[in-house]
């Protein structure tokens, strides 16, 4: 119509045009054509040793990196600080992150970086343990039945512990990862769910110790160290991945009281994160990983956990997790056990794909920005809109699409094995399952600050 | 076979000859050379096995002699298992690129390095390559330096006061300051040299400067007054009179100085290795602790023995080195 027209504004009309033109054409090339060649084919990823590294370490064991023509070295670094620089300067191509990485890095909490991610890893994972004292302590406070402790063991329990220690003048203290782990955030919602308040951070101050009006000092350790620390008698508690909380109870020097999907079903954890600039500097290389790794978590939780004792002596290599087998088999293949002798049924404890668990979702991301929000860690209130624009500038779930659809279109998966990528809007439905009854609404990160008891809301220290 | 001679010869004193013949052979024998140490070796490995037997860490039992050995042999199984996947894995490389090409004649294939794990034995050669391109950067800078020092009175008052404050200080913590650097300065798209390799190796090189720099500093100073003297009247140019008077005369205490150089540059590595992550032995042992296997501590318990084998071979190596070099090859060297 315009291009028949004879009017002076025509040519800018046809340039509209045929820019509309390119641009329907190139999307539609990204929705059908077939994935090139990766960009860059020789990578390095790096982790931490805990079990939920496992779809990198089952990627690369069964192929799934080769067959995408990728080359990937895997490198285990010394804490989450060093393999997060490492990412940010470019000596590692990835890595298993944090959930709360990627996302304190891109809002400059920490160090500043815009770190994204393709990939969600795994859903829950983690367990709080104490030390024996402690557990003596608060064990008459505990109700039974038959003669075991009725989990989940809430952190009401502890409390008159903590308060007959700072009555002694002692300090209470706890371990965690990272300031910014999904631990840091649990461990908090737990403590706080029970009323120990855990202490607020204060950037804007300088404070970064997070122990602000805290009645519970969390301090951190990196993971394979937390056993040796409370063994020490540095910390009382700790809350960790596997395999460090059972090594506690094969060691005979803690008790894990409860795990983190009792604090929150299926909760995100893991994530798998990379620098905005390499995904947009080689997409192609960006969304092989991401192919990789999905039939990773697929071949974990394939058939009920099938393979699981198959993942855990891949684990038990030094050179990936190193713990013994029967250590990590004892959360990988579905029990946890408590206290010695008192193993438990838990098969949803380590989940790598069921419930869409590997898709990157919106919601997921601003949970952690309220925790952040929460804890002070994030020093102002933010409008819901900034909550979501952070979400979206981190979790890149059309990567995730364009690997997933290459997956259909190749027939190692099926379209029903993931959301419907059509009507998914990023956004999980209204979560219920908290230790604390509170519902979560990932569209209304404002109000659900507001209810909290303990935590920071449109207040600023 | 000479046994089966003697025997022939002489039937009838066979068991007499055979004495006389392990006399001979144990005079013959340096006792205190070999059967002392021997001795010590084990009574060392006596008392090490009973002393772990009643030690008992989270990780189980402190590992004796015998769970050291046999995860040794675990570690070669390793290395060896490695390197069957490697073959495997250049095979799989092979015939993907085959079928790459054989679809496009025009693509680009190449052979790429093995991803595996980097087996103890690997590390072992990473830490030994770290460490001599460390000592061998120090000693260029260090043994010209500690000569100008010992041949001129005011670069020695200048330099020393450096020398003094720097001496001391533990390389590691330079560690973090020279990580920074070299991740900031040594920017390449094909990089010749590991990022973490320059960062232990300078680390390294810190250290090995100073015990050569003084050393040679003093054998310049106390070199024969009447060698300076014959250079002197013979109006020997420069670099002769160093080449020829200065240079042998202090070769004792230059090697001295790389000696201890050597000694603790291979100490600083392993801990500079452990604390960066840099691969190598020192990653090794730190891994391995991480990872708190029941095995764990036997193996970390390897590599201390091979760091100690590695370090006292090091030493001998420079030795070796110096009787080649040093003009009194009569000199006693310990």
């Amino acid at each position: 119509m315009y291009l028949s027209s004879n009017k002076p504004h025509s040519v800018v009309n046809i340039l509209i045009a045929l820019g509309l033109g390119i641009v329907v054409a190139l999307s539609s090339v990204n929705a059908f054509a077939e994935l090139g060649e990766p960009e860059k084919d020789e990578l390095t990823f790096g982790f931490i040793k805990l079990t939920d590294m496992a779809p990198i370490a089952i990627a690369y064991e069964n192929g799934y990196f080769e067959d995408e023509g990728l080359y990937v070295t895997i490198e285990a670094q010394a804490n989450w600080k060093v393999l997060l620089d490492g990412v940010i300067d470019g000596q590692l191509d990835g890595a298993h992150m944090l959930a709360g990485q990627p996302l304190a890095a891109t809002i400059g909490y920490g160090t500043k970086a815009h770190i994204v991610t393709p990939f969600s890893m795994d859903l829950n994972g983690n367990g709080i343990t104490v030390s024996n004292d402690i557990w003596e302590q608060m064990k008459e406070y505990v109700p039974t039945k038959n003669g075991k402790p009725v989990h989940p063991i809430k952190a009401d329990y502890l409390k008159p512990v903590v308060e007959n220690m700072a009555d002694r003048g002692e300090a209470f203290k706890m371990g965690m990862v990272f300031p910014v782990s999904t631990h840091n955030y649990e461990l908090r919602y737990w403590l706080a769910a029970g009323n120990i308040h855990p202490g607020y951070y204060a950037p804007h101050k300088g404070d970064t110790t997070g122990t602000i009006d805290a009645q519970a000092l969390l301090s951190v350790t990196p993971p394979p160290q937390m056993p040796s620390t409370l063994e020490a008698g540095t910390i009382h508690g700790y809350c960790v991945g596997e395999p460090w909380n059972q090594q506690a109870v094969f060691k005979g020097i803690g008790v894990p009281v409860i795990t983190d999907y009792e604090i929150w079903k299926n909760n995100p954890e893991k994530v798998f994160g990379m620098t905005k600039e390499f995904t947009e500097k080689y997409p192609n290389t960006t969304a092989r990983v991401v192919k990789a790794l999905i039939r990773a978590g697929k071949w974990l939780d394939a058939d009920n956990n099938a393979n699981r004792p198959a993942a855990v002596k891949i684990l038990a290599q030094s050179n990936y997790v190193g713990a013994d087998y029967e250590v990590i088999a004892n959360s990988m293949t579905g029990t946890f056990e408590y206290q010695k002798g008192d193993r438990r049924e838990v098969p949803d404890f380590n989940v790598f794909f069921r419930y869409n668990a590997t898709y990157p979702y919106y919601s997921d991301a601003i949970w952690y920005l309220t925790q952040m929000r929460r804890w002070g860690q994030i020093s102002e209130p933010k409008s819901d809109d900034w909550y979501k624009k952070v979400a979206a500038d981190v979790y890149k779930p059309e990567i995730y699409t364009i690997a997933a659809k290459e997956l259909i279109t190749e027939g190692l998966l099926e379209a029903s094995e993931f959301p419907n990528f059509d009507t998914e809007s990023g956004f999980k439905p209204e979560q219920t399952e908290f230790i604390d009854g509170i519902s979560y609404d990932g569209s209304k990160p404002n109000a659900y600050l507001e209810k909290f008891k303990i935590g920071l809301k449109q207040d600023v220290l | 076979m000479s046994m089966t001679n003697s025997q022939s010869e002489y039937p009838p004193s066979r068991s007499n000859l055979l004495t006389q013949n392990l006399l001979r052979w144990i005079k013959a024998f340096d006792i205190k050379g070999v059967v002392y140490p021997l001795l010590g070796i084990v009574i060392f490995c006596l008392l090490w096995s009973l002393a772990a037997s009643r030690i008992d860490t989270s990780l189980g039992q402190f590992p004796g002699p015998s769970q050291v050995y046999s995860q040794a042999l675990v570690l070669v199984d390793e290395h060896q298992a490695e390197r069957v996947k490697e073959t495997a894995f250049y095979q799989r490389q092979e015939i993907r690129n085959a079928k790459k090409l054989a679809e496009n004649p025009d693509a680009n294939t190449k052979i790429r390095q093995y991803t595996g794990k980097e087996t103890f034995f690997e590390q072992i050669v990473t830490s030994l390559k770290t460490v001599l391109f460390g000592f061998i950067v120090a000693s260029v800078i260090a043994i010209p330096a500690g000569i100008a020092c010992g041949l001129s009175d005011g670069v020695y008052k200048a330099m020393n006061p450096l020398v003094q404050i720097f001496k001391p200080v533990s390389p590691l913590a330079w560690l973090p300051l020279i990580t920074m650097v070299v991740s900031a300065t040594y920017v390449s798209e094909s990089p010749f040299f590991e990022k973490s390799f320059l960062v232990s190796a300078f680390t390294v090189s810190l250290c090995c400067l100073w015990p050569t720099l003084i050393n040679t500093a003093v054998g310049v100073v106390n070199v024969d007054k009447d060698l300076l003297n014959v250079s002197r009247v013979i109006k020997l140019p420069a670099t002769t009179h160093i080449r020829k008077i200065i240079l042998p005369a202090s070769v004792p205490m230059i090697f001295t100085g790389l000696r201890l150089s050597l000694a603790t540059g291979w100490m600083v590595l392993i801990a500079a290795e452990m604390l960066s992550q840099n691969p190598g032995l020192g990653k090794f042992v730190w891994d391995e602790f991480q990872n708190g296997s029941s095995s764990s501590l036997a193996r970390i318990m390897v590599a201390v023995v091979v760091i100690g084998l590695l370090g006292f071979a090091l030493d001998r190596l420079i030795l070796v080195l110096q009787k080649t070099v040093s003009w009194d090859k009569l000199a006693v060297l310990r």
